[in-house]
């Protein structure tokens, strides 16, 4: 129960029963409204509909080898590269920082403050327009290939510097013994980070980083802007032909929706499981690691 | 680094279209966020599940999907507008369920003895609410909320990537695209422009987070 309400008695609950009734016809008439508005303007027929669910159509086939076979397949290739390339460096940055002496600290506060404040999209779209311009291109891969090299290079860019984040946030909601008595049995800074702060923040902030997934997966749909062959891109070819766009962009968004639920399910499971095994105080732990994951994300 | 100079009003243009498209999806954002957060958290199950429903849905769709079934879908059942205003449209539709999930999490954070206690000595379901939950909810939702709002001026140059033409994304496309201008000294540019916009919000944010801290 909320802090809003108490426990119902019989009047709240009648009250509520008359809300509910209310409501739901308010929300069906409003269904109904929308549902015909759609048939007039006939968006329910088999020409719209047929390319995507119709068997019988000829166009079925290859729509869905084009959506499923080619663009799904290369959205998923994009993201899962730049998942790994973010968690590599976004590591490896989070560890400078947190090992880093003064000095040269706020050269890699400075770099993670600048690429997070960037749009995603211009690091995407930038990645494209200037390394092809200072030579930085795959020799010998086609220009396929070379897309993908320049979203991944996007996406990273700006994920690493998150993923960062996250992970020093995890290192430091550890408790201040853990460090202590690292340094205590002799461990140096770098090895204490290693072999016990690390793993232990991974573990903590490991449904923040499933959250963050999301968000890079979601972000791969960018890669329309530099005609990356993904998901959205092969809709918006397909649509061309099929001329039924209301229908094509509802399929894309189902596909991603069921695909970034699972992901969002996966992080909940991941935090109960943790919450549970973990003896440390809750106050150790920030409570809410998913919220704080996508907070960040807010995208 | 002449571009720059050179092109330093279409720049300008540039910031003041994208401080434009997030003021207006803001506004959006934050109506409709509210509406569907006091849809979370009504105990009327029909109204709950609306709430629920749009934030999954929402949360879940990249932002150019959703651009794309506005911009492009729209049009399909005759409702046409500026695109423009079909921009602020899917970016306010988008940044809403943030706004929702942020409100919902602050109302959730007060702790349910707080609110036990008020009506215990006596107070109505308003002034409950008014005087001893949403005071203390507001603290917590000020950080998440300004995140999302500093995360919605960097979405808005999707919405510029979509087609709404004129922001500073734009900008950076048309130098380096039809004007033919170098693309490092006009990246720098556009990442200036962005900057200038984000990096005083985040200031601001965090100047008004300590102001709101709770001090236990």
């Amino acid at each position: 129960m909320s802090a809003l309400y108490d426990v119902p008695g019989p009047r709240a609950r009648r009250r509520t029963m008359i809300g509910t009734i209310v409501a739901a016809v308010g929300l069906l008439a409003i269904a109904v409204v929308v549902v015909q508005r759609l048939a007039a303007q006939g968006q329910f027929t088999a020409e719209k509909w047929g390319p995507l669910f119709d068997p019988t159509d000829e166009a079925m086939p290859q729509v869905w080898s084009l959506l499923i076979g080619l663009g799904l397949r290369n959205t998923l290739s994009a993201a899962s590269l730049a998942v790994v390339a973010s968690l590599v460096l976004g590591t490896l940055i989070a560890v400078t920082r947190l090992v880093s002496a003064p000095w040269y600290r706020w050269l890699v506060v400075g770099v993670v403050e600048l690429l997070r404040g960037l749009p995603v999209v211009v690091l995407i779209f930038f990645a494209a327009r200037v390394l092809p311009e200072i030579g930085v291109e795959l020799p010998g891969a086609g220009r396929e290939v070379n897309t993908l090299f320049y979203l991944v290079i996007g996406l990273t860019l700006y994920n690493m510097v998150i993923i960062a984040e996250i992970i020093r946030a995890g290192v430091n909601s550890l408790p201040r013994g853990q460090a202590e008595a690292a340094s205590a049995i002799g461990l140096t800074r770098w090895q204490g980070l290693r072999l016990i702060l690390l793993p232990q923040a991974f573990r903590t902030m490991l449904p923040a980083l499933i959250s963050q997934l999301v968000v890079i997966l979601k972000d791969t749909a960018l890669g329309f802007i530099i005609s990356y062959p993904e998901l959205l891109r092969e809709s918006q070819i397909i649509v061309q032909t099929t001329k039924n766009p209301l229908q094509m962009y509802f399929v894309v968004a189902v596909i991603f929706i069921l695909i970034n639920y699972s992901l969002g399910k996966l992080a909940e499971y991941v935090e109960r499981r943790l919450s549970r095994a973990r003896k440390v105080p809750a106050a150790a732990a920030p409570p809410d690691l998913v919220e704080a994951g996508r907070a960040n994300a807010g995208n | 680094m002449d571009v720059l100079v050179e092109n330093l009003g279409l720049y300008w243009r540039g910031v003041l279209t994208t401080l434009q498209i997030s003021l207006y999806s803001g506004i959006g954002a934050l109506v409709l966020g509210t509406i569907m957060a006091g849809f979370r958290v009504s105990p009327v199950p029909p109204l709950r599940a609306v709430g629920a429903g749009w934030v999954t849905a929402v949360r879940n769709t990249p932002l150019s999907v959703v651009l794309f079934m506005i911009a492009f879908g729209l049009p399909e059942i005759a409702i046409n507008a500026p695109f423009f205003w079909f921009g602020v449209t899917g970016l306010a539709l988008y940044t809403s369920a943030f706004v929702c999930e942020a409100l919902r999490s602050g109302i959730n954070s007060v702790s349910t003895g707080q609110a036990e206690a008020a009506r215990a000595i006596g107070l109505t379901f308003g002034q409950t609410l008014g005087e001893v939950v949403l005071p203390q909810a507001f603290r917590t939702v000020v950080p998440p909320l300004g995140n999302v709002f500093i995360a919605m001026i960097k979405n808005s140059a999707i919405v510029g990537a979509v087609g709404v033409g004129g922001d500073l994304y734009s900008v950076g496309v048309q130098l380096t695209g039809s004007l033919g201008e170098a693309a490092i000294p006009v990246l720098i540019g556009v990442a200036l422009g962005y900057l200038v916009l984000t990096i005083p919000a985040g200031l601001l944010l965090g100047y008004l987070e300590r102001k709101v801290a709770i001090a236990r």
